[in-house]
């Protein structure tokens, strides 16, 4: 099915587990990646570990002009162009209910989460449009279309970022660029581990297997999973779908 | 080859979204089994199939009929011995008209062909399924499975059923290792539209409410029921995916 040659994917939070997954899959399909994420030591790690000579990292902080500029840029530079963004870095904020919550957390998730996918596409789809076209996935999550208590900066930023995409699918539609998100379910990932230890502080091991309960395929999806649903997506099999929520939960969202 | 050993079910497998998925499986290497009302295109359907070097089978049936839908999956049964996929896609338009003025035997007929008929289809297709040790089903809705169209009352109204019954039978399988989702297609170049592409008004305002610039194709449903079919989608169940050029996003 898809082949990824000829094509410079930029994965942002490419450090993290899902970013690593992708970037396994579209390498091996062909593609030249470019891996960005703000952790220049996890990063290093992650082009090691995936061990492609067609990945390559760049140290970026997504919330900021100049260092997404200088990605997009770094991507230019070293394969040509742009044809693919996987717009997926994002945090998870503290977890506490919202009467407890810092304002300084929000801002931090929402930068992150809202404002660095709004600056990665606004800088990409020039790089793009030169191609004559491309593909962009964001990630959002389950909790993009449905409350999820005790994180609600999260909750909001990946709600937010579906408007977004919807918006950018529209602008971007005449122009051959495709827009859509992908909206996980928890994911073995680091975040999940993270997210589990706030939810229950000492046994997070107990957040697991209630959450896993709760999904009607009785597991958390595996970062390869979505990865999966993203090279569909950014590849020409997808090439009428565009302005679309596409969920990979396991049956969550179904009940 | 995604299908390599797979037993796929098609029904409306004749022409248009149909045939674009057997000859999209055939591509990946299923065995095909398609029925379709039009006796002459089912069997064109599968001398498709059969010309790309794949195992077909057609079987006549009427999706209304749950005698038919239980003889075709018995029929694939026997031929093959198992069924992993099938895709419930057989559907009609309906007549044109306002909900006031819609005539009642054309509700009844959408709702039996394009609603009962998907029902009809999974009751005996999960049980073949549950023989087999698991499965994928795919559900042909619409983007009118998600929001209305004028004129369209009995179609929308089959649409969104289709996709509640997606997610409830979704929610009973997925613990058996079978998975059911449904796709909402927007107007799609096939003969189901063709009347409404032909006039030269009407097909500017459709082309216009896809941001996409133009209408789809059916091979770009054909790759989505394709990739929803194999075990690439192996977490992905009770969803509901467009392939609509941006229809719904407006």
């Amino acid at each position: 099915m898809a082949d990824f040659h000829g094509k410079v994917v930029v994965i942002t939070g490419g450090a993290g587990d899902i970013g690593k997954a992708a970037a396994k899959l579209l390498a091996g399909d062909g593609a030249a990646v470019l891996l960005v994420d703000s952790n220049g030591k996890a990063l290093d790690a992650a082009v090691v570990e995936i061990g492609n000579p067609r990945v390559s990292g760049c140290v970026a902080d997504v919330t900021d002009v100049a260092s997404t500029q200088a990605y997009i840029k770094a991507a230019v530079d070293r394969f040509g162009g742009i044809d693919v963004l996987l717009s997926n870095a994002g945090i998870e904020g503290k977890v506490t209910p919202i009467f407890d919550a810092d304002p300084a957390d929000f801002d931090r998730v929402i930068a992150v989460n809202v404002r660095g996918v709004w600056l990665s596409l606004k800088y990409a789809i020039p790089e793009m449009r030169k191609r004559g076209g491309g593909s962009i996935v964001i990630s959002s999550s389950i909790a993009g279309l449905r409350g999820t208590a005790g994180v609600t900066p999260y909750c909001t930023s990946k709600h937010a970022v579906i408007g977004l995409m919807r918006a950018a699918a529209l602008e971007c539609a005449p122009l051959n660029i495709r827009v859509n998100t992908v909206n996980p379910s928890p994911v073995e990932t680091r975040m999940m581990r993270s997210l589990e230890e706030g939810l229950m502080p000492g046994n997070p091991g107990e957040v697991h297997t209630m959450l896993k309960a709760m999904i009607p395929m009785q597991r958390y999806a595996e970062p390869d999973d979505i990865a999966k649903l993203m090279r569909f997506l950014a590849s020409d099999d997808s090439t009428f779908i565009t302005g679309s929520v596409y969920s990979a939960d396991g049956g969550l969202n179904a009940g | 080859m995604l299908m390599k050993n797979k037993v796929a079910l098609v029904t409306g497998g004749g022409s248009g979204i149909g045939r674009a998925i057997a000859l999209a499986w055939a591509r990946e290497g299923a065995k095909v089994v398609l029925s379709d009302i039009d006796v002459k295109a089912g069997e064109e359907t599968a001398a498709l199939v059969k010309a790309q070097g794949c195992e077909a089978l057609f079987v006549t049936a009427n999706v209304a009929k749950p005698g038919d839908s239980e003889n075709l999956v018995a029929r694939a049964m026997a031929q093959f011995g198992r069924l992993d996929v099938a895709c419930n896609n057989a559907g009609i338009a309906g007549p044109a008209a306002l909900t006031a003025d819609y005539p009642l035997d054309g509700w009844a007929q959408v709702i039996d062909i394009n609603l009962s008929g998907v029902f009809y289809g999974m009751k005996y297709q999960l049980g073949a399924m549950l023989k087999s040790g698991g499965g994928s089903i795919i559900n042909i809705a619409s983007i009118l499975g998600s929001v209305g169209f004028a004129t369209a009352p009995a179609y929308t109204a089959s649409k969104h059923g289709v996709v509640g019954l997606t997610k409830a039978a979704a929610l009973e399988y997925s613990a058996q290792g079978i998975r059911v989702n449904s796709v909402g297609p927007a107007f799609i170049s096939t003969a189901m539209t063709s009347d409404l592409r032909n006039d030269p008004d009407i097909n500017t305002m459709l082309v216009g409410s896809h941001p996409i610039g133009r209408l789809g194709r059916t091979e770009e449903v054909a790759e989505l029921v394709l990739w929803l079919s194999s075990d690439k989608a192996s977490f992905i169940t009770g969803a509901y995916y467009p392939v609509d050029g941006g229809y719904l996003a407006r």
